[in-house]
């Protein structure tokens, strides 16, 4: 296989953003005839690169060649008339026009100016058909099929336009089982027609059943080139994360004392799940324990949290809290539940950029309150300062503005605002993300102090050593679906990973 | 079956004219005839052009509030170069026309380039166009050019002794070459692609800025066109003609059943808007007793069940 010439290659990519650096240095290659898979985590530049790929953005230096001769690919059509294509996770068609137009239009066939529509249609029917076994009636609206008819009819375009290159980013996260076999024997055909198909998907049991070549990205930097067939699962994952294997001592825990995890069950789900984020999962949290959630990215650990906050709305099984036997069905219901839970998005969804430290801390309360019941400017500065040193949040000011402090300070502050509230329940997802060591310590150490207040605590993140410093339970996702849980005794980083990478 | 929900709005607003129709023709007598029925063409031909500019515009996800200022702004500049400089129809109409093209053109630029909504620039630009017409004149000009005069008066004899004027041939001709235009052109289909979804119509490659600017533009010169068939209907230039009329062709276009969110609508549909609140206008003058107002009361009860409707559909579709 390596004999033959790539269809595309890039070399040398980079991308910075202001403050960011994207993409360093990133190598690329893609052979006709295949599928690659470009894997790597949260951050790791995969989203870049694609936009790279189709003109979305352009780079700061390095080549782009397609068919051994340099292009520069300057927007999404130019990439398209280099042969280019691409079919988004959410489907970018227009669901108002028909099946025949969304592949057609921009390309119509035309008489004297004047759109033919018959020939339009047949060709569509034609095209379907024939490349994608697809027979449906082409004259209805796009909306009235299910994503994944969208998804084909994405394909079907790209292939009107004669690509070279199909890129999938990925294209089965909002689909069935069945639909994703669909998809998988039509990809296996386009392949064997010659097509060079760059796949994007965190699912590593679909990456195995699909890629022939693999491309491993972290931290937007390039790790490797790997055959699929030859890189075993455990290892993918640790390029993945970036983690050595004989780097995996056993990391001592946080605290020599055991925690007895004795406490009454604090909140608990029975076949709780919602289509396309988690598959139904029974998880019992008890009062007084830390439950570690670890998986990699996008196995299902964000959207389980945002189900038990009732930020999204389940569609099987059911939530109890213990101490109230209610079910959580928003948010409003959570807090009023005790259950807080600290976003992984901390820009977007949790700190208010230009308010005080002492404002954001007292936010959360301020709401459970009521806006009627406003707080004493005393009260707050008591509660401000209390936090502050509880916490060690610096500067030591509660009238800073909280953009200014850093990323670290910042998640304490958040901690702060949902710690005020006394919830029963804290959920927590990466809080430790892009802080420092030392702040991270702290962090990790607070969390195990709540809990031996008797806080239950859902814990979430990539990192593993901290998963099991902190956590008395362990429970493992994969693929959206719970596949392993593990008691204190029982943690280790090898077999964790191991669940994490299945196979 | 699918395929027939998409044309239920216009569907429904045809049988809505249809029963009005009906119903004026029982209750009055000489309501029944073809000259009622052309009438409602002759008397809203401005609002008819007006309005399929409009569409283009709500089908593309925006809106244009600058239609009638543009309206009154054509028939001032007319009126202006016309009666007080003497210059000839022939020079002026096709200026006034290049004007309103222009000024729409601007208005699609500022939307597409600088990201603004378009209700906002519109809105500055029924302001500008409006305080313009009282630059050049706070009064009413009168025309008495013969041409104008002509236009205004011909009458163009149908079988069966009825007739139309020319502003209906006119917008005749505007509302085929709509149809053409959104149908059967690819700009045509852009606009319902960029209406359906512009990111999308971005990512598939298509011209979205040209697009866009096109349809304000084109919108601007439907807007002057009407204007112009609006001196020919009042022979006057004036600063307070058509006040308000961007909302009626607004609400024409909805319950023609063009969907406000735009990538859904049909120039037909909007043609049996106009003549709806033609109808029920008619309706009322033969009634004699009542205010003009009810007019205005019955749109709005229409459009409130039109906009249901629309939701009720859009809804069931996703499911």
């Amino acid at each position: 296989m390596s004999n033959r010439k790539p269809v595309l290659e890039m070399k040398g990519i980079t991308k910075s953003f202001p403050g960011v650096k994207a993409l360093t240095d990133v190598r690329f290659r893609l052979f006709p005839g295949e599928v690659h898979a470009l894997m790597g985590e949260n951050g790791a530049g995969k989203s870049t690169l694609i936009k790279v790929l189709t003109g979305v953005y352009s780079i700061d230096s390095g080549t782009i060649s397609l068919d051994g001769r340099e292009v520069a690919i300057s927007g999404p059509l130019e990439a398209q008339k280099a042969g280019i294509s691409t079919v988004y996770q959410e489907v970018n068609l227009c669901p108002n026009l028909t099946v025949a137009e969304n592949i057609y239009i921009g390309r119509e066939p035309r008489r004297l100016g004047r759109i033919i529509w018959k020939q339009m249609n047949k060709d569509a029917e034609a095209l379907l058909k024939e490349r994608l076994n697809l027979q449906i009636d082409v004259t209805l609206p796009l909306s009235h099929y299910p994503v994944a008819i969208q998804q084909l009819v994405a394909i079907a375009r790209a292939l009107s336009i004669s690509a070279k290159v199909l890129i999938l980013d990925e294209p089965t996260s909002s689909l069935d089982r069945n639909e994703v076999q669909q998809l998988f024997s039509i990809m296996r055909k386009l392949k064997s027609e010659g097509l060079a198909i760059l796949f994007v998907t965190h699912f590593l049991d679909q990456v195995y059943e699909m890629s022939d070549r693999l491309t491993v990205l972290r931290s937007g930097e390039y790790i490797g080139e790997y055959m699929a067939a030859e890189l075993p699962r455990f290892e993918l994952v640790l390029k993945m994360i970036g983690k050595e294997l004989n780097l995996l001592e056993e990391l001592p825990a946080l605290s020599e004392e055991t925690k007895e995890a004795s406490g009454s069950v604090m909140i608990s789900s029975e076949g709780l799940g919602r289509k396309g984020a988690i598959e139904p999962l029974d998880l019992q949290i008890r009062k007084g324990e830390v439950l570690g959630l670890a998986g990699l990215l996008g196995s299902g650990r964000t959207e389980t949290a945002r189900l038990f906050f009732g930020a999204d709305r389940a569609d099987k099984g059911r939530l109890v809290v213990a101490d109230t036997g209610q079910g959580v069905s928003s948010p409003r219901s959570a807090i009023s539940q005790g259950i807080a839970f600290c976003s992984e998005n901390r820009k977007s969804e949790g700190i208010i950029d230009d308010l005080t430290i002492r404002e954001n801390i007292i936010l959360a309360l301020q709401a459970s309150r009521g806006w009627f019941r406003p707080i004493s400017r005393r009260r707050q500065d008591e509660i401000a300062d209390e936090y502050m040193r509880l916490l060690n949040i610096n500067p030591k000011n509660p009238e800073h503005i909280i953009k200014n402090l850093s990323g670290g300070n910042q998640q304490k502050v958040l901690l702060a605002r949902w710690l005020l509230t006394q919830p029963k329940l804290l959920i927590l997802d990466e809080p430790t993300r892009g802080i420092d060591i030392g702040a991270k310590a702290e962090i990790q150490k607070l969390v195990l102090s709540l809990s031996r207040q008797g806080m239950a605590v859902l814990f979430i993140s990539s990192e593993i050593e901290e998963v099991i410093r902190v956590s008395d339970r362990i429970a493992v996702l994969r693929d959206r679906v719970k596949v392993k849980e593990l008691g204190r005794e029982q943690m280790n980083q090898h077999d964790i990973m191991q669940a994490m990478a299945g196979g | 079956m699918l395929l027939n929900r998409k044309y239920i709005p216009v569907l429904v607003t045809f049988g809505l004219f249809l029963a009005m129709f009906a119903a004026g023709s029982f209750r009055y007598t000489g309501f029944f005839s073809s000259q009622v029925l052309l009438n409602l063409f002759i008397d809203n031909a401005f609002l008819i052009i007006t309005a399929v500019g409009m569409t283009f515009v709500i089908v593309s996800g925006g809106i244009d509030l600058s239609v009638g200022s543009v309206i009154a702004l054509t028939t001032m500049v007319s009126a202006a170069l016309v009666q007080q400089q003497g210059w000839p129809p022939s020079v002026v109409i096709p200026l006034v026309l290049i004007m309103g093209a222009v000024f729409g053109s601007i208005m699609g630029a500022i939307i597409h380039y600088f990201n603004i909504q378009p209700f906002i620039v519109t809105l500055a630009g029924m302001f500008l166009a409006r305080g313009l017409c009282y630059v050049i004149s706070i009064n009413t000009i009168t025309i008495d050019n013969a041409f104008y005069t002509s236009a205004a008066q011909t009458k163009i004899s149908l079988p069966g002794g009825s007739y139309i004027s020319v502003s209906v041939v006119i917008a005749l001709a505007v509302v085929l070459f709509a149809i053409y235009m959104a149908h059967y052109t690819r700009t045509g289909r852009n606009v319902y692609a960029i209406g359906g979804s512009e990111q999308s119509a971005v990512l598939m490659g298509l011209p979205v800025a040209r697009t866009k600017i096109l349809v304000y533009t084109f919108s601007g010169f439907c807007s002057a066109l009407a204007g112009v068939v609006f001196t020919f209907y009042m022979l006057s230039g004036y600063g307070l003609h058509a006040v308000g009329l961007e909302l009626d062709t607004i609400a024409a276009v909805v319950i023609g059943g063009t969907l406000l969110t735009g990538g859904v609508g049909y120039i037909a549909g909007t043609v049996i808007g106009v003549l709806i609140q033609g109808v029920i206008q008619t309706i009322i003058s033969f009634e004699g007793t009542l205010s003009s107002w009810w007019t205005k009361i019955v749109i709005g009860l229409l459009l409130f069940v039109f906009i249901l409707l629309q939701r009720v559909l859009s809804e069931r579709r996703l499911t």
